[in-house]
């Protein structure tokens, strides 16, 4: 059995369908991306996984748990198998960035203060912050903040990890080493990940698989390699687009 | 509890009536979710002194609304004092009763008045913060992101924050009484002629301490309030910006007229 699956999923705002009988699965130890136009529900459909939202209609199971009734505690569970990286980075004001990785290890384990803080310094030296570690996160970029949000999503020893646009925002060379951090924890902790990302380029060189969502519903879900050569005319098109706009 | 809720319903109201229903329901279940956090915020007080961060955020939410908002409220409350006694000695000196000057303006802002402006200032000062700060913070995922850490928002926003200020409210509201007095005695001995040692024994002389206590107890459910609907407000934002401002407005208004109401049921409840 597949550890992710959308099945039919449905989830309408004011009546305005968003997702409109998404279906899909992700296997235990896969990287999927999911690429897409602005606006078709990437975010929407990441926030289902972990019941920030509820379906209007259709299920969402995560490892033979229905996420949208199973209870509280089990909701937590769950919760703390999932590391969420958000498109806005999500940091908190008030902390520094050290701090702010260090967060869900300080109140959520009874790590020793050294083994959190090894912990948090190899976290940022992977996203290659190490050195705005004690900077708050107004004084620094958007796209530092992207990668300090991305260093607490993984600090946890979790198995699943969600990535909302992980790349947005940062030059070529950042972007290329937070894919390799993508691969690497996937490759060697067996971390299972969605990553929605506008970067098809990099979605090529990562995934084990690519879902297309246009309009609430997905277009296509296969390998980089078939994913490439599809002659689907809506993936032709997402592709040609993508390609022209990195000229 | 889990903050981060969605709209109840999915699909456009079919009807104007449904939509008129769904609004009042609306209301009414804003009104319980800020009844179950003021509940969760005293059940989860504990747990907020037990953690060391926990305590250095209280202490820094007793700093914001109990320091921080002196200034504001030493003002105020001289001017109401000043004010009250203006207008009731102008009123007793056309019957020769100066002497009661001091009575006057202690009792008036003992039992009503140094409890209602410290209440405003409070709303003014930090439940409008309060709620643009979580406001912000819910838009931007940041409340989101606790929950899914299983850091609850209400142990780690909500409680210190309405606790600094049901502790805090009585203090200030006492502080605003002092200020007050004096404000008075400063009008009566230089406007109204009122021997300001006259003054002084006339007030003392009228205090009771069920006044005080009555006066600090109402002064404790405002902030109580003050707290709650603000951190409501600030949890329940959506819309963007927008949302930010209509929410911080809508906390400004709903503790601004809750405090009025509480403030006469409390007064009717004890003197009848
Ligand atoms: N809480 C909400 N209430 C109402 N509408 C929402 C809510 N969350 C998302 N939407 C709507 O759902 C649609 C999809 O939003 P989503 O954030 O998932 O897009 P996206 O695919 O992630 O786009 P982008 O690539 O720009 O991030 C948008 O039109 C948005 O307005
Ligand atoms: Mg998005």
């Amino acid at each position: 059995m597949s550890l992710i699956s959308f099945e039919n999923v449905t989830k309408r705002f004011d009546g305005r369908p968003v997702l409109d009988g998404l279906s899909f699965t992700v296997e235990k130890g896969e990287i999927l991306c999911i690429v897409g136009p602005s606006g078709t529900g990437k975010s929407v459909t990441l926030k289902h996984l972990v019941r920030l939202l509820t379906p209007s209609s259709g299920r969402v199971v995560v490892d033979g748990i229905d996420v949208a009734e199973c209870s509280g505690a089990e909701l937590e569970r769950l919760r703390g198998r999932i590391g969420y990286l958000f498109q806005s980075g999500a940091l908190l004001a008030w902390m520094t960035v050290a701090e702010n990785v260090a967060l869900p290890l300080e109140e959520c384990t009874s790590l020793p203060d050294e083994e959190i803080s090894a912990r948090v310094a190899a976290a940022l030296e992977a996203v290659e912050l190490s050195d705005a570690a004690d900077k708050y996160p107004s004084e620094i970029s958007g796209g530092m903040q992207k990668r300090a949000g991305l260093a607490r999503a993984i600090v946890r020893e979790t198995d699943i990890v969600l990535y909302d646009e992980p790349t947005s925002g940062l030059d070529p060379v950042t972007a290329s080493t937070i894919d390799r951090l993508v691969k690497k924890l996937n490759r060697e902790l067996g971390i299972t990940s969605i990553v929605v990302t506008h970067d098809i380029a990099s979605a090529l060189k990562i995934a084990d698989r690519i879902l297309l969502v246009k309009r609430g519903k997905a277009v296509e879900c296969s390998a980089p390699a078939q994913f490439a050569r599809s002659a689907n005319p809506e993936v032709r098109e997402f592709l040609e687009a993508a390609k022209g706009g990195a000229i | 509890m889990t903050i981060v809720r969605e709209p109840v319903w999915d699909d456009a109201p079919r009807s104007k009536a449904q939509g008129v229903v769904r609004r009042l329901t609306s209301v009414l279940s804003a009104l319980g979710l800020a009844a179950k956090i003021a509940l969760a915020s005293i059940a989860s007080f504990p747990a907020v002194l037990c953690r060391r961060s926990g305590r250095a955020d209280f202490a820094n939410q007793l700093y914001v609304t109990g320091i921080r908002t002196l200034p504001v409220i030493t003002v105020v409350s001289l001017f109401t004092g000043m004010i009250l006694a203006l207008q009731v000695g102008l009123e007793l000196r056309r019957f020769n009763q100066e002497m009661y000057l001091g009575a006057a303006v202690m009792i008036s802002l003992v039992r009503e008045m140094g409890p209602f402006s410290c209440g405003m200032c409070l709303v003014a000062c930090v439940g409008s913060a309060i709620a643009a700060e979580l406001g912000t913070m819910k838009i931007n995922d940041e409340i989101a992101a606790l929950e899914i850490m299983s850091i609850s928002p209400i142990r780690y926003l909500a409680a210190p924050r309405i606790f600094a200020l049901v502790v805090m409210a009585p203090l200030l509201a006492f502080f605003c009484c002092v200020v007050g007095v004096v404000g008075g005695g400063i009008v009566g001995s230089t406007q109204l002629g009122v021997d300001f040692r006259q003054y002084v024994s006339s007030a003392m002389g009228i205090a009771k301490t069920k006044d005080l206590f009555v006066g600090l107890f109402k002064a404790g459910v405002f902030g109580l309030v003050v707290g709650t609907v603000s951190v409501s407000e600030g949890f329940g934002t959506s819309l963007g910006a927008t949302g930010v401002g209509r929410s911080t407005q809508r906390s400004v208004i709903a503790g601004f007229l809750l405090i009025l109401m509480l403030g006469y049921m409390i007064t009717r409840a004890f003197y009848r």
